[in-house]
Order: structure tokens, then C-alpha cells, then sequence
């Protein structure tokens, strides 16, 4: 199907988040949207898939003027939408939320639904388990499943917003090389990131916007400064991993091992040491956020010994954990990270280190407005953290995290910021640790795993591997680390 | 643009108001009554005098404190229905403490200051049961509030007809009365007691203090907001669910203390008269805010004691109070959905 924009406009109150938009994709094309957080890119997508309303502007499908009032208009003209958090019900079977939103009769028809989820799992390699509940997913899975859906419902456009963000390497392969199929039998695929190697990877167009206009396009052979320069109107260069002595051992773990109802992971023998910056590698659901929670005390080991700063913490309360100096970002912004209808002066209130009986209403907003500042949160004390894009959300996520801590742990902790803001963030994060804390943290994308760590473990299916140099590995090895290749010549 | 929203918002309520109203006169109409002169009545009967206003603030205070308490359970996202037990435990400690002291001979300003504590103490433990199922046992504060609440009915029927019966003659009317030294001092000639309405106002100041201006409430409206990112930014959740239940239990039980000690000395089935459901309507009215609680509360008992007079003058059920109440309720939790929705898709914040 052919898409066109037409001269969108969206304001909220001040910001323009669309200003004057136009852009046309040919039907069997995979379009790239690039941009930083920010420039109105998830905007744009909810205008076209029905879930915001553009204050002027049309939108022309095969040459026709679509009338969008809402995602259940836009589910008939054939327009799905994959978002960037997806969009089901925990609490069921993955079959149950694929016959979500389907038409039909009174009784649903879950054989025929588990029967057309098989096989159009298996024509893209996806592997479901239908009677799994998709609270037990990871957000690859549910990427999956969510895409299969808007399949079957019949979606001949299909947006992506960020759908590279917190899945697998290798869940990203099978995305890609189903995003290529799809687009071989003529469907429109419109991909939105902010990761440009993906772009230049899979799109056959790409469209750069920047404070909610569209600055330029381009076909491949991309050129990767000229993107980068339109995406941010200048050029940017990565920074240089931190050479760090490991100092006192602030974390020591002794054959560790960490269950849940899907998988065991460990043993793990690790001493992290002051400065010391570890990242943790491997596909979504491959143990380490487990094992990161198991450091955090959130989760308790059904094994092994955890020491911090020498003291046997083993079966001590999170809470218990965070009084030692411990500190931890959750990956689940919205539902484990911030407290929706609380402001942001009110979680630097909740967060702050001292607190009496009386709220200190005015230190609260100062330092609010401080860390704001810093961490270039857009938004004020008075904002309330809903309404901040994701990629702020982030940012103040960031900067709630206590000034003095011995270790921090994090999960994806740059997900969904752009290179300039994860460039800036690691130096943050870098100057902690120069100042003595050490830092776990999971991430999927392979480049900030290389480039921020000392050392590096690989999961693979609940296996750990030894520690590995950051130094000497490269992407390719670990790739296939990742991917479950070349482990016994590593494995312990 | 916080400002503008609330501003909206008011018109909104207002809006609500009049469509209540408008329902109202409606279902007066369909029931052949004359609205404008039962709406007059209400006002006569609940305003026209200073003894009528003196009525609607005795049956103020017990609504006040239970609506206080339930501020508190609702900032911590909970819903605590087992209000009206706790204040039937309240009333029942109450009259325990006094029947002990009414023996020992101890002067009455104390009997009555332990009575009230004693009240207090009842509301809060039966409150802390629903908290601890809720906390440790899995049980929805919903269905154990529900529980409690029959089990509370139960307990004082119970005492009613059997241990604290009237000696010979236990009977629906409730226990034998209190001596008039036993009670809270009223103004002459009057049902009203300055001291219950002491307490109405101390409790409401209370929880108005705590909910504004203390970490207690902040971290409470944190738990309440979203658990289990509270918890992980460090707020021990069980800890503030179960004192969030003591609290309101307390008051709610400070509530059927001022029952039984200002206004009918003596324990009575009904004891707690519903200000519990009440105080779950008035929560919602007023958005779960402390601010304009107690003037709507007014609102309400002034409708109730206003009605008293319907079915003497216009042949009318009293319950039309109850009518307007309801519709009030669902009008405005109406129209706050509506604006709730315009809100949401308006700041969907451009990304």
C-alpha cells in the first residue's frame, strides 16, 4: 500500500512536535524514519495509526484521502502499529491476546487462532509457545507475538517504533529478515529508530526528522556522517572507554545460582571491584536481568554466597541492599522505575537521602530543578513523569539515582536515547565511577556492552561465561556468544 | 498547563452538580412530587435554624472522621470498605471502656477520654485484620473489608441481645443508656457536643497534615500510585499498607467512640448509620483530596437530616437524599472518566 503524509501539523501546548510534515512511501518499501528522542518521530506514527489526531494535515492511502479518527479505523485500512511498549495482556495466553482484537463470532476460535499462530511463527522462525502466558515473555517475544497479530488482522502497513530497542541480537536478525519478507510481498514497513546502524542495515529509504521536521532523505549506500549530521545538525564521535585498577572488592559472588519458573542460571563466581564497570550480555531472557536482580537482592539465590564490601548478604531484603550503598535502575520505566501521577520534584522529595517528617518541599524542587538541568530532562519539578517522552523518562531515571553509591546496577540503562544522550549519560556514569562505585549493567546493544565495560559476561539459556576483556573481545565473538556458538572453548 | 486543567476541572464538577440535580428533580417529577418545594424543604430542614444546623453537624462529625480515615486508606491506593466494621468496632470498644470505668468509679472526663481512645484502638485493629489479610494472607482489602464488616454487625447484635443486653428486656433499642455524666457534655439544649466536633476537626487536621505536608503522606501516595516502583525506590510497601489501615481504622473507630459517648450513650444495632458508605461517596466526590472534604461532607448530612422532614410534608420518602447523593457520585465520576480521557490524549507529550 502506498502512504502519504500530507503537511502534518501537531502541537502540545508549546512544543511542535510535527511541524508541516510531508512524506510518501511506495507500497513494498521499508521506510526508515530516523531522529533523536524528541523530534517527533513516535508522533508522527501515532497520527498515522490512529492514536493521536493531527491538529491539520491528510494522510493518502493508494492514492486515497483516509478519514483516521481512531487505531479502529486504522486497523481497517489495513495501517497496524508495533509500539515501542507492547500493547497486550500480561495475564494471558499468548493464543488469547493473538485473538485479541479480532472480529468474530461469540465463542473465540482459540484452535483455529493457536493453529494460524503456529504457522505463521513458523514461516518467520519465530519461536512461541502458545499456551504461554505472556507476563513470562520477554519483550522480544512479545514484539513477535504483537506482530503476528497485526498480520492476521491484516495489516498492510506496519509501523515499528523502536522495535530494535531491548531485544536480542539474534531476536533482531529474525525481526529484520521478517521485516524483508514482508516487504517482498509488497506490505509497507515504516521502521522508526534512533540507531542508525540499524537503518542503514535494513530500510530502503530513510527520512531524517529534527525538531519535528522532516530535514532530509536518503537512499542506500548511506552515508553515516551525513545522517548523523542531519539527525543532530552536527557531528558526533564516541567517546573512549575508561581505563580503571580494580580497587577493594565492593562485590563478591560465590558459586551463585538463580532460579525462576523459566530457567536456572549460574553458577557464577565473580568479584567486582571498586571502578570496576561489568556488562552483561546476551539475548533478552537469557538470565542475566535475573542475575542482575540476584546482586540487587530483589531476587534471593536458591545457592551460593553474595558478599558486599566483605558482609555475607545473603538472604538480607532488598531494602537491605539499598543501606549498603546499592543501588538499582529497572529497565520497566513506567512500571517499576517511576511513579505515574507523582511529579518529578516529588520523586527527588521521595529519593532524597535525608529526609525528617516534614516534607522539604523547596530543597526538593531545587534539586529537581538541578538534576533537570544536568540530565537536560525536558520538563520541569512541576511535570508529572507520564507525560515525559520515554527517552526522558530515562534521563530522569538517571538522575534520581542516589549521589554515593558503592555499586549500581542497570538494566538497558541508555534505552531508548540517542547516541548524543548515551555518549553523555556514560560520561556521567564514568565520573561515578572514578569516584569508587562499580557498575553492573544488562544491555542488549553489543556496542555499549564493548565500549563501556572492563569486562564482560555472556548468558546464554541461564550458562554464564567467565569474565572476558572488553578489550580484547570483539562484536563478532561475542555475537556468536550471544548466539550460543563457541561456548565450550569459554565455559567454565 | 497544570492550572488550565484544574480550572476545567471545576467547571467540569460543576457541570456534574447540575446534571445530579437535573436527575434529580427528574425522578421527582416521574414520582409526582413537587421538586422546587422538596428541594426547599431540604434546605428549611437542615438550615432554617440553629438547632437544625447543630443536627447536621452532630451527624457531621462521625461522617468526617470515617471520610478523613478513608483519605488516607485511598492515597495508599487502598479500598477500604471495611470502614463501617471499624466503626462498629470503635463504638463497641467504646462502650466496653465505659462499662468497665462506669464500675471503678474513675471521674468522668477520664471514663470518657479512655472510651474515645478505647474507640480508637477497636477501629484501628479491626482495620489492621483487613491490612494483614490483605498483606500477607492475598486477600483483596475489598472482600476481607466486606467480611469484617458482617462479622462486626454480627459481634455487636450479639452483645446487644446477649452479655450487654438490657437486663430482662434486650431488644433492637440497644443497651441500657449510659448515666448523662457518662457523656460527652452537649451545648444546652442542644444534641450538639463541642468536644466531638473537637475531635472531628482534630482528626481531619490530622490526616490534611499528613497527606500535604509530611514524607509519610508522599511515600503513602507513592505506594498508592505504583507499589512496586515504590518499593524498588526503597519504601517499605507492606509497612505503609498496614498503616495506612491503622489510621483509617483509628479514626473510623474515633467515629463510633463519638457515637456512642455524644450522641445515643448507649451502643445501638446500627451504630455506625452507614457514615462509612457515606464517607466512600464523599472520598469520591472530592476526588480523594482533603481540602473540600469537609464542606462536602457537610453537603451530604445536611441532605440526610434535610430529607427527615419529606415524609411529613410532601408524603415523600426520606431516601430522595439518597437518590441525590448516588447521582451526585456517578455524575461526577462520570464526567471525571471524561476528563480523565481528554486529559490522557492531550498530554500524550511529543516524542
Amino acid at each position: 500500500m502506498q502512504v502519504e503524509l500530507r503537511q502534518i501539523y501537531k502541537s502540545f501546548g508549546p512544543v511542535r512536535a510535527n511541524d508541516g510534515i510531508s512524506l510518501a512511501v511506495p507500497p513494498g518499501t521499508i521506510q526508515g524514519i530516523l531522529g533523536e528522542n524528541g523530534a517527533g518521530k513516535s508522533t508522527l506514527m501515532k497520527i498515522l495509526s490512529g492514536f493521536q489526531r493531527a491538529d491539520r494535515g491528510e494522510i493518502w492511502l493508494d492514492g486515497r484521502l483516509a478519514h483516521i479518527q481512531s487505531p479502529q479505523d486504522t486497523g481497517a485500512l489495513g495501517i497496524g502499529m508495533l509500539h515501542q511498549d507492547p500493547l497486550d495482556v500480561p495475564a494471558m495466553q499468548v493464543v488469547d491476546n493473538f485473538l485479541l482484537g479480532r472480529e468474530g463470532g461469540l465463542r473465540p476460535q482459540r484452535r483455529q487462532a493457536r493453529a494460524v499462530l503456529q504457522e505463521l511463527a513458523g514461516r518467520f522462525g519465530f519461536g512461541l509457545d502458545p499456551e504461554a502466558y505472556v507476563e513470562a515473555l520477554t519483550v522480544g517475544e512479545r514484539q513477535q507475538l504483537e506482530l503476528l497479530r497485526l498480520l492476521w488482522l491484516g495489516a498492510r502497513v506496519l509501523i515499528l517504533d523502536e522495535p530494535t530497542t531491548g531485544i536480542s541480537a539474534l531476536q533482531k536478525e529474525v525481526l529484520f529478515a521478517s521485516l524483508q519478507k514482508l516487504s517482498e510481498e509488497g506490505r509497507t514497513i515504516i521502521f522508526v529508530s534512533h540507531k542508525l546502524e540499524d537503518v542503514e542495515h535494513l530500510c530502503h529509504r530513510v527520512a531524517v526528522l529534527r525538531r519535528g521536521q522532516l530535514v532530509g532523505e536518503a537512499v542506500p549506500p548511506y552515508d553515516t556522517d551525513r545522517l548523523v549530521e542531519m539527525m543532530f545538525g552536527r557531528v558526533v564521535n564516541l567517546g573512549s572507554p575508561l581505563e580503571a585498577p580494580p580497587g577493594d572488592r565492593v562485590l563478591e559472588l560465590d558459586q551463585v545460582v538463580v532460579e525462576d519458573r523459566r530457567m536456572r542460571v549460574g553458577p557464577v563466581s565473580l568479584h567486582v571491584g571498586r571502578q570496576e564497570v561489568i556488562g552483561l550480555a546476551g539475548m533478552e531472557g537469557s538470565g542475566q536481568q535475573l542475575f542482575l536482580r540476584a546482586c540487587a537482592g530483589l531476587v534471593r539465590p536458591v545457592h551460593g554466597r553474595i558478599h558486599l564490601a566483605g558482609e555475607d548478604v545473603l538472604g538480607r531484603s532488598y531494602h537491605g541492599f539499598l543501606q549498603r550503598g546499592v543501588g538499582f535502575m529497572p529497565a520497566a520505566r513506567l512500571e517499576e522505575g517511576l511513579i505515574p501521577g507523582l511529579d518529578l520534584a516529588e520523586h527527588f522529595a521521595l529519593t532524597q537521602p535525608h529526609q525528617g517528617f516534614m516534607i522539604q518541599r523547596q530543597a526538593a524542587h531545587l534539586r529537581a530543578g538541578t538534576q533537570i538541568d544536568a540530565f537536560r530532562v525536558k520538563g520541569t519539578p512541576q511535570t508529572p513523569v507520564e507525560d515525559l517522552s520515554g527517552g526522558n523518562q530515562q534521563r530522569a531515571l538517571l538522575a534520581l539515582l542516589r549521589e554515593t553509591l558503592s555499586l549500581l546496577l542497570m538494566e538497558h540503562p541508555t534505552r531508548g536515547l540517542d547516541i548524543e544522550s548515551v555518549i553523555w549519560i556514560w560520561d556521567k556514569l564514568k565520573e561515578r565511577c572514578r569516584q569508587g562505585t562499580a557498575i553492573i549493567f544488562v544491555s542488549s546493544d553489543l556496542d555499549e556492552i564493548l565500549h563501556y565495560s572492563d569486562r564482560i559476561h555472556v548468558f546464554f539459556g541461564g550458562r554464564v561465561s567467565t569474565s572476558l576483556s572488553a578489550r580484547t573481545t570483539t562484536v563478532e565473538q561475542l555475537g556468536q556468544l550471544i548466539g550460543g556458538k563457541g561456548w565450550p572453548e569459554i565455559a567454565p | 498547563m497544570r492550572p488550565r486543567v484544574a480550572l476545567s476541572g471545576a467547571a467540569l464538577r460543576l457541570g456534574a452538580v447540575l446534571l445530579a440535580l437535573l436527575f434529580t428533580t427528574g425522578v421527582l417529577l416521574v414520582a409526582d412530587a413537587p421538586p422546587l418545594e422538596a428541594y426547599r424543604q431540604i434546605v428549611v430542614g437542615s438550615l432554617g435554624s440553629v438547632k437544625k444546623i447543630t443536627d447536621v453537624l452532630v451527624a457531621w462529625v462521625p461522617l468526617v472522621l470515617a471520610t478523613s480515615g478513608l483519605l488516607v486508606t485511598f492515597a495508599a491506593g487502598l479500598w477500604n470498605i471495611g470502614i463501617e466494621g471499624q466503626i462498629t468496632l470503635g463504638a463497641i470498644f467504646a462502650t466496653g471502656a465505659l462499662r468497665l470505668t462506669l464500675e471503678s468509679g474513675l471521674p468522668s472526663a477520664l471514663a470518657i477520654g479512655i472510651a474515645v481512645l478505647a474507640g480508637i484502638l477497636g477501629g484501628a485493629i479491626w482495620a489492621l485484620l483487613a491490612g494483614l489479610l490483605k498483606a500477607y494472607g492475598g486477600v483483596n482489602e475489598i472482600f476481607g473489608g466486606l467480611g469484617l464488616n458482617f462479622v462486626a454487625v454480627a459481634l455487636n447484635v450479639w452483645l446487644i441481645f446477649g452479655p450487654w443486653g438490657r437486663p430482662g428486656v434486650a431488644s433492637m433499642s440497644g443497651t441500657e443508656p449510659f448515666p448523662d455524666f457518662y457523656a460527652l457534655p452537649a451545648l444546652a439544649g442542644l444534641r450538639l457536643s463541642p468536644w466531638a466536633l473537637l475531635v472531628a476537626v482534630g482528626g481531619f487536621a490530622l490526616v490534611f497534615f499528613l497527606l500535604q505536608g509530611t514524607y509519610f503522606g508522599l511515600r503513602l501516595k507513592a505506594v498508592g500510585k505504583n507499589p512496586r516502583a515504590a518499593f524498588v525506590l526503597g519504601i517499605p510497601t507492606i509497612r505503609y499498607t498496614l498503616l495506612a489501615f491503622v489510621l483509617c481504622g483509628g479514626l473510623g473507630g474515633a467515629a463510633g467512640a463519638v457515637q456512642v459517648t455524644a450522641v445515643y450513650h448507649r451502643l445501638i444495632p446500627a451504630i455506625s448509620s452507614g457514615y462509612g458508605y457515606l464517607g466512600l461517596m464523599v472520598a469520591m466526590l472530592v476526588n480523594y483530596q482533603p481540602l473540600w472534604m469537609p464542606l462536602v461532607a457537610f453537603f451530604f448530612v445536611a441532605l440526610n437530616i434535610g430529607s427527615i422532614q419529606l415524609p411529613i410534608v410532601l408524603k415523600l420518602d426520606s431516601s430522595l437524599a439518597g437518590v441525590l447523593q448516588g447521582a451526585l457520585v456517578l455524575f461526577v465520576l462520570a464526567v471525571e472518566g471524561v476528563r480523565q480521557r481528554m486529559r490522557r490524549s492531550a498530554a500524550k507529550m511529543a516524542e
